[in-house]
């Protein structure tokens, strides 16, 4: 009997083209996922080299980062963003490579695109121009952020060039309170073990706290390893990975889809498969959690106050009396009650529907703060109609919210959609960098979509819990 | 189609204090809006320069020629924007001395020929104060010996294996290594099911 190994180990060695004389592996790429800002330069290398895309079927793009989200009818009113996606159109073209266009009907954020078209599949590998890969672990893929020269590696070989990283097991035990979601759970992890406790790492999620999530959840939970440092988050694939995958565009249909899902089962980690580190988190302790300051390590339970410099261990010192001098916040006061300017729903960590269903349930209890500016921005194209069946968009509009079109938007404030000034925007995203959403100067909150839309209304950083 | 050899990298250090700083504020994402990586040198740091009003490091005259950046823990994190390692770069840096940089980030700077070396932390310390009391100084990092050498005296650095034989041996460029796997590329496509049985 061969060792027990673990889903890291596994999708590994099936996916082992050869060492390399540097010690490091040259890895397949099942899937290689694309959109319009970091591959441009990669395709001008690719004419450079007078080479082909190797495997154009398992290439697929989309436009998520620059699309604006007030209109996406063509010429885009940006120049800029128009040329971006004439470039993405014509290497496409050039290439024979599948873009999911606005015209589409299927296009929208590259990681909550390729789950919902069943491309992300367990016991895969996949790369793609964008350090939120991690995203697609979810479904127990193993999956690269990569730059931009390793997109043109995929490109023309279908692999990578990696070291092997460690794996370390994080489990959740227990269970989750209400009002606690998995955004929650992955802030608290990266709090726990720092923004740079991962590097080196692949992070496999367990527990009953993971097991019982939904996909959608797990997407969240995966989403932020990188925020960790890991650059790779998995959970093991189960029957609710399964489910999600039947019927869907890309997912193996009749028999074939019972082979996929024997051969899925059997790459789940091995129940004595060992892990180079193991921890464990008790779930029923999770609070709704914020960030406060400029790095998402830095966050707190709603009920919790902001640390104080004087108090902290002397490596933090530095750090948090930067963070506290650029957000323009007290040592030891309160988080809840700090006023917002400005809501954001979306993103590829929580722009999927779920998140927009609870994100509703709190927009049904008031009306948008009139000071503040919001933007409720869907995943994706199937997002948007889903909610819009649903009567979300209605839910939303209602309470004065402002209703977008999919993209990546104020995630990464590539688009027009931006902080200004010294704006504190309560965000559903994924980093609370300096300058992150537009503005140099711009303040960012990281919380559960719920404890957004909770913000918008109230104004004011409030605990969800006291509402839902 | 092999690349430079890089074994050694010498010249003057900056001195960039602080722990995870992120490639958004190397490189702010308005700058992400081009389709080639041209012109991106000269807004390296741009927001973090603009609010320092010429107190920035980049800005400092005293290191002005610099080509070694100098920076604290977890240098590079964030977005995996290659636009980062590449704006830096075009401002003029060779190499990256730090307490640990993000892993992405890391990779990029070796796809492009950029050593990323790690100090302990003392040894960081001691040479972050070195080179700001003595900013014409040389610092030579010696990537065959693992040594970082100044006027504080020769340190033992840090730098994986894999990563450190890549740039000696000039592979760093791993598109063609990559290549030369040939047709075995195509044979471990073959054997998973998910591309034959199964797929669709």
């Amino acid at each position: 009997m061969s060792p027990p190994k673990s889903l890291f180990d596994k999708v590994w060695d099936a996916h082992r083209v050869r060492e390399l004389p540097d010690g490091q592996t040259q890895l397949f790429i099942g899937l290689h996922l694309i959109h319009e800002v970091t591959s441009p330069q990669a395709f001008a290398m690719l004419g450079e080299m007078g080479l082909p895309v190797r495997f154009p079927k398992r290439t697929f793009a989309t436009v998520d980062h620059i699309i604006p989200t007030d209109s996406q009818l063509r010429p885009l009113s940006d120049p800029l963003a128009e040329e971006m996606i004439q470039a993405l159109e014509q290497s496409c073209r050039e290439h024979d490579v599948a873009l999911f266009d606005p015209a589409s009907g299927l296009q929208g954020i590259v990681h909550v695109i390729g789950p919902e078209l069943g491309l992300t599949q367990p016991g895969t590998t996949i790369a793609c121009g964008d350090s939120h890969t991690s995203t697609h672990g979810a479904f127990g893929a193993i999956a690269f952020g990569i730059g931009t020269s390793q997109v043109r590696d995929v490109l023309t070989t279908q692999c990578l060039a990696l070291a092997r990283p460690q794996v370390r097991r994080i489990d959740v035990t227990g269970k989750l309170g209400q009002g606690v979601y998995a955004k929650d759970v992955i802030l608290t992890i990266i709090r726990r073990l720092g923004v740079k406790g991962g590097v080196g790492y692949a992070y496999e999620y367990g527990g009953a706290v993971i097991e019982h999530m939904t996909l959608e959840e797990r997407l969240t939970l995966c989403n932020m390893s990188i925020e960790g440092g890991a650059r790779v988050g998995y959970v093991n694939p189960d029957a609710a990975t399964f489910d999600y995958l039947r019927d869907r565009e890309f997912s193996p249909g009749g028999e074939a889809f019972d082979r996929a899902v024997e051969w899925w089962r059997s790459m789940s980690s091995d129940p004595q498969a060992g892990f180079d580190d193991r921890v464990d988190l008790e779930g029923g302790e999770i609070e709704p959690t914020v960030t406060w300051g400029i790095n998402p390590g830095q966050n707190c339970g709603v009920t919790e106050a902001l640390p104080s410099p004087q108090q902290s261990r002397e490596e933090e010192r530095a750090s948090i009396a930067e963070a506290l001098a650029f957000m323009e916040f007290k040592p030891g006061a309160p988080i809840a009650g700090t006023p917002i300017d400005v809501a954001f729903i979306g993103s590829c960590t929580n722009g999927r529907i779920s998140d927009l269903r609870e994100a509703s349930r709190v927009a049904k209890t008031g009306k948008v703060k009139p000071s503040v500016r919001t933007f409720v921005v869907p995943g994706s194209q199937a997002v948007a109609r889903q909610a819009e069946e649903e009567g979300l968009d209605q839910v939303f509009r209602e309470a004065g919210f402002d209703w977008r079109e999919p993209g990546c938007s104020m995630c990464l404030a590539m688009n027009p959609d931006k902080l200004v000034g010294r704006e504190i925007s309560a965000s559903s995203s994924n980093r609370n960098f300096k300058g992150r959403q537009g503005s140099p100067r711009g303040r960012t909150l990281l919380m559960s979509p719920a404890m957004v839309a909770a913000a918008a209304i109230h104004g004011r950083v409030v605990d969800v819990r006291e509402i839902l | 189609m092999a690349e430079k050899r890089v074994e050694r990298i010498a010249g003057r250090g900056c001195v960039l204090r602080g722990s995870d700083i992120d490639t958004d504020r190397i490189i702010p994402a308005r700058y992400l809006r081009c389709v080639s990586f041209e012109g991106l040198g000269e807004h390296a740091f741009e927001d973090d320069r603009t609010q320092a009003k010429g107190n920035h490091p980049l800005d400092d005259d005293r290191f002005a020629g610099a080509s070694i950046l100098i920076a604290g823990e977890n240098f590079g994190c964030g977005s995996s924007r290659e636009h980062a390692p590449q704006s830096l770069m075009r401002f003029g840096f060779d190499a990256f001395i730090g307490a640990s940089f993000a892993e992405i980030f890391a990779g990029n700077c070796t796809a492009l020929g950029l050593p990323c070396v790690t100090l302990e932390p003392e040894d960081l310390s001691l040479l972050m104060d070195t080179v700001e009391l003595d900013p014409g100084q040389e610092v030579a990092i010696d990537l065959e010996a693992r040594t970082i050498t100044s006027r504080a005296g020769t340190m033992a650095a840090g730098i994986r294996d894999g990563t450190r034989q890549q740039l000696l041996d000039g592979t760093w460029n791993a598109v063609s290594v990559l290549l030369e796997a040939g047709d075995a590329i195509e044979r471990a496509a073959e054997r998973l099911p998910y591309l034959g049985d199964f797929s669709r």
